[in-house]
């Protein structure tokens, strides 16, 4: 019965996978030209209503729960949380990798395997940091929405999913990957029939992720929100903006990919 | 024809008002790196933070372009708006915007900010680049400084990039935003400023 479930979860999942790539297709035409040379596209939001209700929700959610438990884990020793915090990086480099290959970028895919394997090892599980020590260049997290991105994929429309916040068509996509088997730690965990993982861990990790963002940035979201004349396009602008430099896949601050992205906003705008 | 004094005196005089400009034309990281000086002096300081808040109000309207960001913020509505609208406009975003600028900055004490490096992205405009040094409480923060140069003598701030985020296009968008909710009336934005510098 139990496999039965799975084989039709996986189906399903399968299934809605592709229609939302059919759908990220039509945004995804080229017209043989760089699109980061031309003006800075807008993502479209075609579900607004839909999207802001999620938002909303979202802040409920987060104003109730999140946020109070952001603040109980920002109580804890520094030493823990940056424990926490760099054993759920770690854990992370299992998604990054294969999107380092995905993306044709071999050389940090086998850095960050490098990486993973000190950390795990002489790090004990990723806790400490060591690889850093070492002198390992700066680790990037990957996805598979970025691959996407990065193979030509359009964002499609934005949105805003409940409990998970801000998305897009094609991340969305990318995240139901992960469960079709591009996560090994999300493999392990359920359909890894050993006796040191299960499906609540997993998710365990996915809220303990979650926290840890949310008491890195308790201050930050709540300046953002109090200066925010419109809370949800502001985040919808960053998340959108955060998107696109990832998938830009560069350092901006060092480069000129930073030019490209935004020089085309900038028309000339003389004081009147 | 003019005559070889004349042709002296203008020839001297051409030399020393471009020597004037090479004197007076300060470069764009020297200009980021001392106003973040000054910053870091008021927030480091023992002033309330209400002082706090009109010091960086008082060095935000010496060294940003307050109405060039205004404008670009406004976007393409900038073009279909009359004088009067532009004028309102113009008076708005000078509050909201100082108000909106030194309430976040007033949260952060004793930053640190190191430039790094520049880069001329064309004519009118440097990329400055600096960190924002890492604390026990905080990691690394890496901001972009978007220097309008087209007066070498008298650069301005038109953007921050933090982390690759834009602050300029963050509120670009929300503007329109809130334009678009309201089925293109930029009075909807008037009303929403006024509130939020009240």
């Amino acid at each position: 019965m139990h496999y039965i479930i799975k084989y039709v979860m996986k189906n399903i999942l399968s299934t809605f996978l592709i229609s939302v790539m059919l759908t990220v297709n039509v945004s995804a035409g080229t017209d043989g030209e760089n699109n980061l040379s031309k003006k800075t596209k807008t993502t479209k939001d075609c579900f607004e209503g839909l999207n802001r209700a999620s938002f909303t929700l979202n802040q409920g959610l987060d104003k109730a729960i999140f946020k109070p438990v952001a603040k109980g884990y920002r109580a804890l020793p520094s030493s823990v949380r940056s424990g926490t915090s760099n054993a759920l990086i770690n854990l992370s480099s299992l998604v990054t990798v294969p999107n380092n290959i995905l993306q044709g970028e071999f050389k940090t895919a086998g850095i960050n395997t490098g990486r993973f394997v000190v950390n795990t090892t002489v790090g004990i599980l990723g806790v400490f940091d060591v690889a850093d020590k070492m002198g390992f260049p700066k680790y990037e997290k990957e996805d598979y929405g970025q691959t996407l991105g990065v193979w030509g994929v359009g964002p499609g429309c934005y949105l805003v999913l409940p409990v998970l916040g801000p998305s897009t068509i094609r991340d969305t996509a990318g995240s139901f990957l992960n469960a079709l088997g591009g996560d090994p730690y999300y493999n392990a965990s359920t359909h890894g029939n050993n006796e040191f993982l299960t499906t609540s861990q997993y998710v365990a990790t996915k809220i303990l992720t979650g926290v840890d963002f949310r008491a890195k940035n308790l201050e930050t979201i709540d300046n953002l929100e109090k200066n925010s004349l419109d809370f949800y396009a502001s985040v919808k602008s960053l998340y959108l903006q955060d998107r696109q430099r990832k998938i830009a896949n560069k350092n901006v601050i060092t480069n000129a990919t930073i030019e490209v992205l935004y020089e085309g906003d900038w028309e000339e705008i003389e004081p009147k | 024809m003019l005559s070889k004094k004349t042709y002296t005196i203008i020839s001297f005089l051409i030399i020393f008002l471009s020597n004037i400009v090479n004197v007076y034309s300060i470069e764009p990281d020297v200009f980021v790196q001392s106003t973040v000086n000054r910053a870091a002096k008021t927030l480091s300081g023992s002033l309330t933070k209400e002082e706090r808040i009109e010091k960086l109000k008082k060095i935000a309207s010496e060294t940003v372009d307050i109405n060039g960001i205004g404008y670009y913020t406004l976007g393409n509505y900038r073009k279909n708006i009359t004088d009067e609208q532009i004028k309102q406009y113009k008076f708005l975003f000078r509050q909201y915007f100082l108000k909106s600028f030194s309430s976040r900055l007033a949260e952060y004490s004793n930053p640190e900010i190191e430039v790094i490096s520049k880069k001329k992205i064309n004519e009118n405009y440097t990329l400055v680049s600096s960190i924002l040094v890492s604390t026990k409480k905080r990691p690394e923060v890496k901001i972009d400084w978007r220097v309008y140069t087209k007066n070498p003598e008298n650069p301005v701030i038109r953007d921050l990039i933090i982390e690759g985020l834009s602050l300029a296009r963050t509120q670009k968008e929300e503007f329109s935003s809130i334009i678009q909710g309201n089925d293109g009336d930029i009075n909807a934005l008037f009303s929403t400023l006024k509130e939020f510098v009240k």
